[in-house]
This record gives structure tokens, sequence and C-alpha cells, in this order.
């Protein structure tokens, strides 16, 4: 990962220190937890629906009665997979000067704004909630995390719709890279299957008809609405080592690009797209055909989906590696979205196999891609490309390499 | 209604705005250091109050209130 480019750009950029992924931690509806979460990515996808909520999570396992009523579910959801990635990460000493918390959503606390739109409406505006503010900014995740660790180093919220969740990961990356921090969460988080989420979703002709995500099949007709939060724990790599933490996989390289295009549609030919892949791998140092799979954005929408499909064939070349998206069983979580995709790449670095797009059955003869479908596909590790695109013509990629 | 029966709905709206238990809410316990109540809580159960003894409450009112025993006084005196 660079800290600076040269003057013709990242050729002979300054290198940063290496950046080690020594936790995880997920809530997701394919699972709770890593062996959960696999497993729900390898298994059968889901009955359809327009929803796939969370289902067994439970906030009392995280907090105290009152916070339960007065922190709005996206960021109980941050906070319990930033838990779950410290414990996964084991002991570590950090000076808390040099520990920050990036995390990623799309809108924050969505459940929260609607219901007190419905006591302003209602009741008069005398009686909307002192906490409506706490619990409704999209910053409170990153803020819940820090306060429980008593990290005081960056706290920041990336706001970038669904390219958040990678984003924010890359820029946690970077402040470890650069030694700014010594240890950085880098997540996501996102709750938003709520009536007004739903409906401006619908309105808009993004979600899926059928209920089906079905990413890059011939038949995909919009995405199914997903929630969650993905943390990763990076840790500057001597420092992991210095404690004898188990490294998962390197943080090797992120790019962040915007497509100047669309505030829905993503650039034509999938320029926008093509240059953030181009950028990541640059960063990383690796070449295009060193890339052992990508795990797509591939959101399941006939729009996304073309797009990535020729961003990746100008990149890779056709048929280029094997692509995977997970959001075939997940759908799309927004704002979570990037960072539990990122956990999925690494596990499969660590776990040697690449979990198949549920819900493709039938090639779109307009997308020359290798799918991954069916069932997991076994690999050697290699680096692994995880895309995400985001409303406002948000571009970010991330790679993660075998350590 | 009595001032038993006042205290008992008083305490009622504590026990679930600020989510302690019954017997936590005595007349002398304190909002910040018994209740762990800091003044957004104070508002939010000021809001329950007013709604369920149909009063109201001007937020230049709870300055200094910090006392059970202070907050009931002040909402059964508007009774």
């Amino acid at each position: 990962m660079l800290l600076g480019w040269g003057p013709a750009g990242p050729e002979g950029g300054q290198a940063g220190l290496r950046v080690a992924i020594t936790g995880l931690g997920v809530v997701s509806n394919a699972g709770i937890g890593l062996d959960a979460f696999w497993e729900g990515l390898c298994g059968p996808a889901p009955e359809p629906g327009p929803a796939r909520p969370v289902t067994g999570f439970d906030p009392s396992m995280w907090f105290g009665p009152k916070d339960v009523r007065h922190i709005d579910r996206s960021a109980q959801l941050a906070v319990a997979a930033a838990e779950m990635a410290l414990a996964d990460a084991g002991p570590i000493e950090v000076d808390p000067e040099r520990a920050g918390v990036i995390m990623g959503t799309g809108v924050g606390g969505l459940a929260t704004l609607e219901v007190q739109v419905g006591v302003l409406l209602s009741r008069g505006a005398g009686r909307v909630s002192p906490f409506l503010v706490p619990m409704m900014i999209a910053n409170r995740g990153a803020a819940a995390i820090s306060m429980r660790l008593g990290w005081r180093g960056p706290c920041e919220t990336t706001v970038t719709a669904c390219a958040a969740g990678t984003q924010a990961i890359g820029n946690a990356a970077r402040l470890v890279a650069s030694g700014r921090c010594q240890v950085a969460i880098g997540g996501g988080a996102e709750a938003a299957i709520t009536p007004i989420g739903m409906a401006g979703f619908t309105n808009m002709t993004a979600l899926s008809v059928s209920g089906i995500s079905r990413p890059f099949d011939r038949d995909r007709d919009g995405f199914v609405m997903g929630e969650g939060a993905g943390i990763l724990v990076l840790e500057e790599w001597g420092h992991a080592v210095a404690r004898g933490a188990r490294i998962y996989a390197e943080l090797a390289g992120a790019a962040s690009t915007a497509d100047a295009h669309h505030i829905t549609a993503p650039s034509p030919g999938g320029i926008g797209a093509a240059a953030c892949m181009e950028l990541a791998l640059a960063d990383a140092g690796i070449a295009a055909s060193a890339v052992g799979h990508i795990n797509a954005h591939g959101t399941s929408t006939p729009l996304n989906d073309i797009a990535e499909a020729e961003a990746i064939a100008k990149v890779f070349g056709s048929p280029g590696p094997p692509v995977t998206s997970i959001k075939g069983i997940t759908g799309h979580s927004l704002g979570a979205a990037g960072a539990i995709e990122a956990l999925a790449a690494v596990l499969s670095i660590v776990r040697r196999s690449i979990p198949p797009t549920a819900g493709f059955v039938t090639p779109d003869p307009r997308i020359a891609l290798d799918i991954v479908a069916g069932a997991p596909r076994a690999c050697t590790p290699g680096p692994v490309i995880s895309n995400s695109f985001g409303f406002g013509g948000h571009n970010g990629s991330l790679v993660v390499a075998p350590s | 209604m009595d001032e038993t029966a006042a205290f008992e709905k008083f305490k009622e709206c504590a026990v679930e705005v600020l989510q302690v238990r019954p017997d936590q809410v005595t007349r002398e316990a304190r909002f910040a250091e018994d209740l762990d109540a800091d003044s957004l809580d104070l508002v939010e159960l000021v809001m329950a109050l007013e709604e369920s003894f149909d009063v109201t409450v001007d937020e230049t009112e709870l300055e200094g209130v910090e006392t059970i025993e202070q907050a009931f006084n002040l909402i059964s005196a508007k009774l």
C-alpha cells in the first residue's frame, strides 16, 4: 500500500508500512460469526423476498437495557461486529492515541429517524425523542466503538452509499500504512430495512421484482435488501508479529475513484470502476494477471452487473480470473456490503475456496466472465480484489493478499 | 389522585424510561449518581411524565432538578 504517488502516478510512489489483517467480525444475514457466515455463503439461497434481515441478533448480548433503547440497530450491529473482531484478534496492547476507527455506512440510523418523524407528525414536536440526533447520526457506530474501546486516534465515518464499507477499510488501512495508527478498525454497518428505506429503493426500481438476488445472471432484475456489519482489525505488520498475532492476510492495496457521470447509473463501459481496480492493483504493486479471483460488487441490478463486467474485462481480459458475488446470498447490505465482502475475500484466502454466486443460473450473453456458481470452487491462495460501487458514482476496490 | 398513587405512577415511568429496577426509584435517588441518567435521559423522562400525568413542564423548570424527589414535586405541584 502506497503513501505517496510519484509525479507520474502511483509508479515510483512511496511504500507504506505493511498492513496485517488480524481480526474479523461479522453480523450478517448469511450468519453471525465467521463459521456460520461462511457456511451461509456456501449454502443454498434464501427464499425469494424483497429483504433479507439479520435473524438471531440479540443486542442484549452487547448492550445494557438503556443502550438497547438508545443506540440504533445500525450502530448496534457495528459494535457487535467490532467486539467479535477484537475477540478474534486476541489481546492487543496499543497506545490508545494510535488506535483508530474508520467505519462506513450509507445512511446511519434510518429506523430511528423514521420512527421519530412519525412521532412528530402524530404527537407534535415536543414529543420527539431527545435521543433522535445521537441515534440517527451516521457516525454513531464509529463513535460507539471508540468510546467502548477507549481508542482516541482518528475516529471517522465514510459515507459513500454502497461503496462505504470498502472505502472505510481502505481509509483505515492507510492510517496503519502511514504509521499514524498501530491498529485500526475498518468496516461498515447498515440497517436500512425499514418501511421508508424499502419504499425509496422500490420506487427507484432498484429492488428485484422477483425477490431473487442473481448477480450476473441474464434474468437479474434488481437487488434484494440486506443489512449487517463487517469489521476488519488492521494492524501494522511488525506490531502484529511482535505480539504473536495470527495474520489472516495482508491488506495490500486500496483505491477510490469517482465516475463524475450520473447519480445512480454507472459510467458507460464501467470506466470509473476499471480505473479504480487498476489503481488498487498499482497500490498493491501487483499485476492484473496475479489476481486469484474477484469478489465483485455484483448487485444483481441490470446496470451494475453489465458495467462491472465490462470494467473487469477491460482490466483483466476475457474471461479473466474467477468472479463471485456473495450478494446472491446476502442481498445488498449497502454501506456494510463492502466490509462483509472484504471479510469473505479474506476467508476465501484462508479457506482456499471461493464461495459461489448463489442465484446465478443462466449466463448473460453480454457478460463474458468466469462466474463461480453452483458450488464453492477450490483455489490456491492468491490476491483477491474486492469491489464496491455506490450511488453518487463512488468506486472502491481493495486488494487482499495471502500473508 | 393521592400522593402515594401518584408516586407509583411516577415510578413506573422512571423504570420504563431509565431502565432501572423499581426499588432504585426512591425519593432520595439522584439521577446522575444513583440512576445513571444524564440530561437527555431526564428530558425523555419528563416527556413520559407529561404524557402520563397530562401536564406540561417547561424546559427551564428542569434546572437544578437532581433527585427523584425534586422531579416528583415538580409534577405533583401541577396535579
